[in-house]
């Protein structure tokens, strides 16, 4: 068990090596030469070749990638070649707008995905069922921002109930910041449903069919004592697995929903970054959203020990 | 039960008695039509996607007007007779540029489904037949996986000028690992089966038993698996054209023309609503096709998902 922790926690540095070289790649085919960027208009080609023997920038490619991991290993993203403020700082500024809109999606997802799959699963074959499974194959092909203007034009410019754009910090208050990420999280939301309830469908169908479900339903247990207390217990590892991998859709997504709805977060940072071709910038969220795709996806397998102690490596 | 064969004598041989027929003759529908009426979602899929198709062929007859010919005097005409989808900012006809952008939409999802698929067919079969390369290739793939799509795309696209086939480059290096995941675990389910180790002992070179052996049985998965790149791969078109990383502006795409209307949708709104009702209906299309394909080409998984 502990053999198997210290394993799993190993193979994500093989992982977490590809990641970052592939983003270093990323900066050091861009186009443009930061040197000359720093010198300047008026340098003469001698001083641009000093400024690049004094960045290091003359180095070989594994050199370099040395130099730029270990800064990167003490918290030192760069300098973002647009505002000229440090990358970790940029980054800081939007985190809280992204981190809010994906824990309430996932919230929110979670509690609506997880329920339809075991209502599909327990009257599979009915018509709830089809309409559970019509609805996942519509959540997979409706594209987010297009949910994200649908919602907003009903219910923040029709209906008026919520606000159309924008963000509002939570020190603000619980509820004005909850108004302006309901919508977002809800269209952003509708793919992620829609995995997650297909995943507990099937997952929950293959546990109905073992004898021990059948037991339980000779004791005398009533349906929703068998759906939650017995079979979705045991059909938990699937559903937290994908829970997990759709964390990436998550935060693809984000980079749209944030768009449509003008909320300041590393979407929107990502976006202005890519506009402007601020690649140390580009580097720095492609690195910081891997990492936090891995962590997450690394505690999601310690914890199958956890749900199914079955579970032995 | 039946009667008639009890009471037949039994000495009598050579002619059995004629059997009424207790399960009425089941006949199976055969053919392109029947495979269509047993599985409705492969049919209406299968009819919807032809439909774009179809538009994305004719539209040069389709279209009422050039999807690029500005006419600054009727900027923002809502839906109408003469321009039924509306005009956007600079006056361009939507029907028409909506017409055109299924074109760059279905060239994108084909182009990235059928790239994606080979090389990661190739690099699939490499790496399950190769156990040196595996390890290393697989380590690869796991962190490009780590990547969320999307921004791998996106980081893709901020090194190279906005084109069509940069987009469909960027995305396909985006699918890569999961075709070669899906192809490396079939090719080492199928290492084990006895008949693929019969093959083995009776001296067949591993070129051949790729060939007849495993290559056809990672078809039917890889089909169904190249739907769904298909359709993930319209909607990143979509994306990355709406955040101005994707299809360069003069050419009209449903990611484009929604971008030209993000800052006018809350007055006009039908210039969003158009392009994004077409990539949905697109993007279903082809996800139900995936769906019925799944079904029909292996009946086991129909239960499944």
């Amino acid at each position: 068990m502990f053999g198997y922790m210290v394993r799993r926690v190993v193979a994500t540095i093989p992982v977490m090596a590809v990641v970052a070289l592939f983003v270093f790649s990323l900066l050091y085919i861009a186009p443009g030469d930061p040197a000359a960027v720093i010198a300047g208009d008026q340098a003469s080609p001698a001083d641009v070749e000093r400024i690049r023997q004094s960045l290091g920038l003359d180095q070989p490619f594994a050199v370099r990638f040395g130099q730029w991991v270990w800064l990167i290993l003490h918290g030192d993203l760069g300098t973002s070649i647009f505002t000229n403020l440090p990358v970790t700082t940029m980054i800081a500024q939007r985190l809280e707008p992204t981190v809010s809109l994906m824990i309430i999606t996932l919230c929110f997802a979670v509690s609506v995905g997880v329920p339809i799959g075991v209502l599909a699963a327990w009257k599979a074959g009915t018509w709830i069922d089809r309409v559970v499974m019509a609805f996942a194959v519509f959540g997979f092909s409706v594209p987010v921002f297009v949910v994200a203007y649908l919602l907003a034009f009903v219910f923040a410019l029709e209906l008026e109930w919520l606000p159309v754009q924008g963000y509002t910090p939570l020190a603000q208050g619980v509820w004005p910041w909850l108004a302006n990420l309901i919508l977002p999280a809800i269209a952003l939301g509708c793919v992620y449903i829609a995995l997650i309830a297909r995943i507990t469908r099937a997952a929950m169908l293959e546990v109905l069919q073992q004898d021990y479900i059948r037991t339980a339903r000779a004791k005398g247990i009533g349906p929703r004592g068998i759906l939650f207390l017995h079979a979705l217990k045991n059909a938990s590892v699937p559903i937290v697995t994908v829970v997990g991998i759709g964390i990436a859709l998550l935060i693809g997504g984000a980079v749209v929903t944030e768009s449509v709805f003008a909320i300041p977060g590393l979407g929107r940072l990502t976006v202005d970054a890519i506009l402007r071709r601020d690649y140390p910038v580009i580097q720095g969220v492609v690195l910081l959203f891997s990492c936090v795709y891995v962590l997450v996806n690394l505690v999601i397998d310690l914890l199958y020990t956890v749900l199914d102690p079955r579970i032995r490596y | 039960m039946n009667t008639q064969a009890t009471t037949s004598p039994l000495p009598s041989v050579a002619v059995a008695p004629d059997l009424p027929d207790l399960l009425p003759g089941f006949e199976r529908p055969t053919g392109l039509l029947g495979v269509l009426r047993r599985h409705p979602m492969l049919a209406l899929g299968g009819a919807l996607l032809v439909l774009m198709v179809l538009i994305a062929v004719l539209a040069p007859y389709l279209a009422t007007v050039d999807p690029t010919a500005l006419a600054p005097a009727r900027r923002t005409r809502a839906p109408s007779v003469e321009h039924w989808f509306g005009t956007d900012m600079l006056g361009r006809d939507i029907y028409s540029r909506v017409v055109y952008g299924a074109r760059v939409s279905l060239t994108v999802g084909f182009s990235v489904a059928i790239l994606a698929s080979g090389v990661g067919l190739a690099v699939g079969l490499f790496s399950g037949f190769v156990r040196w390369a595996d390890a290393i290739i697989m380590r690869v793939m796991d962190g490009l996986m780590a990547i969320p799509p999307i921004l791998l795309a996106v980081a893709l696209m901020a090194l190279t000028r906005g084109s069509v086939g940069n987009v469909v480059v960027a995305i396909t290096i985006a699918e890569i690992p999961r075709v070669s995941r899906l192809v490396r675990g079939v090719v080492l389910t199928l290492r084990d089966q006895t008949y693929v180790d019969a093959a083995v002992a009776a001296g067949t070179r591993a070129p051949m038993i790729i060939v007849r052996h495993i290559l056809p049985n990672t078809l039917a998965p890889m089909t169904v698996q190249a739907t769904y790149i298909c359709a993930s791969a319209m909607i990143v078109e979509a994306i990355l054209s709406f955040i101005g990383a994707g299809t360069p502006p003069t050419i009209p795409s449903w990611g484009n023309i929604m971008a030209e209307g993000r800052s006018l949708w809350q007055v006009k709104p039908f210039i969003v609503f158009f392009p994004a009702a077409f990539l949905s209906v697109t993007v279903l299309a082809v996800n139900l096709l995936g769906d019925g394909l799944r079904d029909a080409l292996d009946p086991r998984m129909a239960r499944e998902f």
